[in-house]
């Protein structure tokens, strides 16, 4: 845009004081050299003129953007749901005018459920496709197999989901939780007066990088708050596990006398096996309740609730949120899966990666708007402490260790599926990708160094 | 079970005229205490917060009015729901008024002494009429205030709670209480058990009460206490009693404190030795449990892979579309009759997932696997493909919102001796296993049908000489087989979630099962599953899950590398 100005000025400038200057003596010449001048004049300014439509035609084609969440494979029940959310999310914003007057032009892949068809696809999305922006991934370990993707080739990534953190890359910005602004906080709820003061801790996930980093975080947590390390077990069972009964009998012994409470980051289709088992053998929400990282509205929705009454969990947002804007959020959401015959339709529910999907594209937009350029490297500086009154309240990015401040809150599980607010944190918490129990020493920060440093 | 039933019924029998007895006591006690005027009560208060010994008392000048309300409880008697009735209304009968609303305006007093005074007199005389009140107060009043008032609310709707018709709601508002500390609880708790007619909601009503107690600063009481809670076995009693054994240890333990140490260690000598001897029972149900759920899946699997020697990669997925179809059963229950035949759907179930199950294992075989017979990879991989398509079909048509609920027979678990819960679920599925390896036995090695697949199986040219439409019998067979798989899906719905990977997490497992047990015979399948099952439940609690399930894999492997054709390997001429 700025290039166009001096051109557009400079004809009119130099035509008349061609003529000014002209004496009478050598009046034809002058006269024909102004003419000349004149039509270079008129001609460049035609040109110009040619040259800025042509460059407002460019402005006005569509920005590509990338999702990448699988459709197909295990993953599919979860991911699914964060693909509508930003198609919806595109669609609000294309029907405001775009992004800087261009529309918005979601390019959709699907990997499948595949770790190394993420990779592949988010290659495709960044070098064929050259989308400006992806938004996608769920799982921690399609995260990790994309990661060299965008940092070789300068893409960015929104990644929506509560992670382990320790990571602090430069193309990636997290609109989900932090490990303290999820799992710290949920333990220091339970340990507090308010929680039920509980003092043993059974820490119990699905084998794999997500649940295994956590529980290292909170057993550090735990120690460095001197609770006694037998007071803490920590447990890990395969993917898809389907028989709790060994673990729920050694709960039942570990839970006898009260205090005692259970961290799970279990994962997908082993937490109905589990939680129900968990009720059958008479154990209460009361005597060992269950604090769940990885349960929220919408895998709720999918299973029989009558067992899971009760329990608790930790997110950033539920959709009984109540805010104008989350009221508007969720109507929207239901109509939009049920104008598109998205399957259940109205029925559907929203929850916290659902939201951070959601916020996530409105922060690219606005710091699109602020660079006034879709380029991956203006872009991330204007998404630095950018604001958005997202459903559950205002949020904010980092200053430059590209997480987000989120509110913590505690919800307890009712019988339709949705949470009650039990607890939540005053104000936005810091997101801290290096957690201070493990990593005390290191940080994260794009501004003042250059990704992760030592303090 | 049975043995047990009768125990219980005689104890329930027994106890009813031990009830009637003492429910003179329950009767008078709280109306009395209702209208003794508040100074009385503020005297009492010392003596009442000492718990049991005061308890003592009470039972002793109750003596009177027992005997007198015999008679009247008697005929209360024919209308066994107005007992619960009774007691809930037993509370309720005002007390002066004017000392509850002066506790309630002093409840918000900034002076904690003052405070403190008023939530004792509102413990032991409120009711949980209250409630709404205080909740009232406490959604205005500061931090402090809340937390002080939060625990006596919670006293009140437990004790209301321990008059509910649920046996459920009773026991968890007597643990509720016995985790509260608070010694008040003591009485209430001790009239609550007089009525109660549930084993297991009396049982944990004394516990609750003797853990109270050991709290108690009397230690005869305390001893008593300790050799209650021995008796009861109780698990939730070992932390407090370990911590007296520990104070009893100390260089400067009184005398009391040595022999209440003596007195807590003995219980948790007893108390550890039952929860030994619960483990290895629950261990064993656990194993018992888990075989029959690998059972029941590698039933039909047997059948197709041992029988007919076509190996199935769609056998999990045909188990999946046993899960849907009670899910779509359930639905059509929820949408077209009244909840009260809800439960109905799951019988109901059975036969559709049968067909359902059986309908697309013999579309399979007729489109698919007809075609390949004598080519195990390519069927293998054709199957697989089919699993695929079976998946992705789900995940589309279905969504996610496939949430199968229990029929309520099914939900929770009966508890058979101290600290040993037999969930239903699982009494069900072992049960279920049982039957189908009968009616299996039967179509095998009792029907017309039985006798030809075994004929196809052992010589299939000889057999279609003999006129046996060997084409008819294989889709049979197959159908049949699939059918299982649906019954498994159809059982597997009340322990796991209906979801498009269903037959994933168990095909592995399945296979594993049938040729451990040796291909083609079923008393190899029964044999394994026990096996693998009994020895993972085994090698789980020392080892972790994820280990075990290594370890297993480590054992199979051994297994067949010493026996290749399993268990119970064919013989001669048949093992081509």
């Amino acid at each position: 845009m700025e290039t166009k100005k001096p051109h557009e000025a400079s004809p009119p400038e130099t035509a008349p004081a061609a003529e000014n200057e002209t004496g009478p003596s050598r009046r034809e010449l002058l006269v024909k050299g102004g003419k000349v001048a004149a039509g270079i004049g008129v001609a460049a300014l035609l040109g110009n003129l040619g040259n800025w439509a042509l460059s407002y035609a460019a402005d006005k084609e569509p920005i590509k953007i990338g999702i990448l969440h699988s459709l197909s494979g295990t993953m599919a029940i979860s991911e699914v749901s964060l693909r509508d959310t930003v198609m919806m999310a595109v669609e609000e914003i294309n029907a405001k005018g775009g992004v800087m007057g261009r529309m918005i032009k979601p390019v959709v892949v699907d990997p499948a459920s595949n770790w190394d068809l993420f990779a592949e696809k988010a290659k495709q999305l960044l070098l064929q496709d050259k989308v400006a922006v992806v938004f996608g991934c769920w799982t921690s370990v399609s995260r990790k197999s994309v990661l060299p993707v965008f940092e070789k080739n300068n893409g960015l990534l929104f990644y929506p989901v509560q992670y382990e953190g320790e990571e602090c890359s430069r193309n990636v910005f997290y609109t989900g939780a932090a490990p303290n602004q999820q799992a710290v906080p949920a333990v220091d709820y339970l340990m507090s007066k308010e929680g039920g003061g509980f003092t043993k801790f059974y820490l119990l996930g699905t084998d794999y990088v997500y649940p295994r980093t956590t529980n290292k975080i909170l057993r550090a947590m735990l120690l460095a708050k001197k609770v006694p390390a037998d007071k803490i077990m920590e447990e890990y069972t395969p993917f898809h596990h389907q028989d709790y009964q060994t673990i729920c009998g050694k709960l039942k012994k570990f839970a006898a006398g009260g205090g005692a409470a259970v961290i799970s980051t279990i994962n997908g289709d082993s937490n109905v096996p589990f939680y129900k088992e968990f009720a059958n053998q008479g154990l209460r929400a009361e005597d060992a309740p269950i604090m769940a990282f990885s349960v929220a509205e919408d895998e709720l929705r999918g299973m029989d609730t009558s067992a899971l009454v009760g329990h608790l969990a930790a997110w950033n947002y539920y959709q009984s949120v109540d805010t104008p804007q989350n009221k508007q959020f969720v109507a929207n959401f239901k109509a939009y899966c049920k104008k598109n015959n998205l399957p259940d339709g109205d029925k559907r529910v929203t929850d916290d990666p659902i939201e951070a999907a959601y916020f996530g594209v409105y922060i690219w937009k606005q710091a699109v708007e602020k660079a006034a350029s879709t380029d991956v490297d203006k872009v991330r500086k204007a998404v630095y402490g950018s604001k958005f009154l997202a459903p559950g309240g205002e949020i904010m990015m980092d200053a430059a260790n590209h997480h987000t401040y989120r509110p913590v809150l505690i919800g307890e599980i009712l019988a339709d599926g949705q949470f009650k607010v039990v607890s939540r944190s005053p104000g936005l918490v810091k997101p801290e990708p290096w957690s201070e129990f493990t990593n005390p020493d290191k940080g994260c920060d794009w501004v003042g160094h250059q990704g992760t440093y030592q303090k | 079970m049975m043995i047990a039933l009768t125990r219980i019924i005689h104890e329930y029998r027994r106890e009813t005229i031990e009830t009637e007895a003492r429910l003179g006591f329950s009767q008078v006690r709280p109306t009395q205490a209702y209208r003794q005027p508040v100074e009385e009560a503020e005297r009492e208060k010392p003596s009442r917060a000492r718990g049991s010994d005061d308890v003592a008392g009470i039972h002793e000048s109750s003596w009177l009015g027992r005997t007198i309300a015999v008679l009247g409880v008697v005929g209360l008697f024919l209308f066994p729901g107005s007992i619960w009735t009774l007691a809930a209304d037993g509370p309720v009968a005002a007390p002066p008024i004017s000392s509850i609303e002066q506790a309630i305006t002093q409840i918000t007093s900034e002076d904690e002494s003052i405070r403190e005074a008023a939530i004792r007199l509102l413990i032991e005389q409120g009711d949980a009429g209250l409630v709404p009140q205080l909740e009232g107060i406490r959604a205005n009043a500061s931090r402090s205030i809340r937390q002080a008032i939060k625990p006596l609310m919670d006293l009140l709707k437990n004790r209301a709670k321990l008059a509910s018709p649920d046996s459920d709601v009773r026991r968890s508002a007597a643990a509720d209480l016995g985790s509260s500390g608070n010694p008040s609880v003591i009485p209430w708790l001790d009239v609550a058990k007089v009525n109660e007619p549930n084993k297991w909601v009396r049982y944990t009503m004394e516990e609750s009460a003797a853990l109270i107690k050991l709290a108690s600063d009397d230690p005869s009481i305390k001893a008593a206490a300790a050799e209650k809670l021995g008796e009861l076995y109780s698990q939730n009693a070992v932390p407090a009693l370990q911590q007296l054994v520990v104070a009893g240890a100390g260089a400067e333990a009184t005398e009391s404190q040595k022999a209440v140490a003596k007195a807590a260690g003995t219980a948790i000598h007893s108390i550890e030795t039952w929860g030994d001897w619960a483990n290895a029972i629950e261990t064993i149900f656990r194993g018992i449990s888990l075989s029959s759920i690998l059972l029941i899946m590698s039933l039909g699997l047997a059948i197709v892979f041992g029988l007919m020697g076509v190996i199935n990669m769609a056998h999990g997925e045909l188990m999946m579309v046993g899960a849907y179809a009670t899910f779509v059963t359930q639905q059509c229950f929820t949408a077209w009759f009244s909840a009260d035949v809800f439960g109905w759907y799951f019988p109901v179930a059975l036969p559709v997932a049968f067909l359902a199950a059986a309908g697309s294992g013999f579309l399979l075989e007729a489109t698919v696997i007809r075609f390949l017979y004598g080519r195990p990879l390519e069927t293998m991989l054709a199957t697989w493909g089919v699993s695929l398509v079976l998946m992705q079909a789900a995940r589309v048509y279905f969504g996610d919102l496939t949430a199968v609920v229990a029929p309520g027979p099914l939900r929770g678990g009966a508890q058979v001796l101290v600290g040993v819960y037999l969930p239903y679920n699982r009494i069900f599925i072992i049960a279920l296993s049982i039957v189908c390896v009968l009616g299996i036995y039967f179509a095998l090695f009792k029907s017309n049908l039985g006798l030809r697949v075994r004929a196809v199986t052992q010589n299939r040219n000889m057999s279609a000489c003999l006129g046996i439409p060997t084409r008819k019998v294989d889709s049979y067979t197959f159908a049949f087989g699939s059918g299982l798989a649906g019954i498994a899906g159809w059982a597997l719905t009340m322990v796991g979630n209906v979801d498009p990977g269903l037959g994933q997490n168990y095909i592995v497992d399945a296979f594993m099962v049938v040729v451990t047990g040796g291909v083609g015979k079923l008393a190899g399948t029964i044999v394994a599953s026990l096996g693998i099952g009994g020895l993972n439940k085994l090698i789980e609690p020392s080892f972790g899950a994820v280990y075990g399930k290594v370890f297993i894999l480590v054992m199979v492997i051994l297994f067949l590398q010493w026996r290749p054709s399993g268990l119970f390997a064919m013989k001669g001429r048949d093992a081509d």
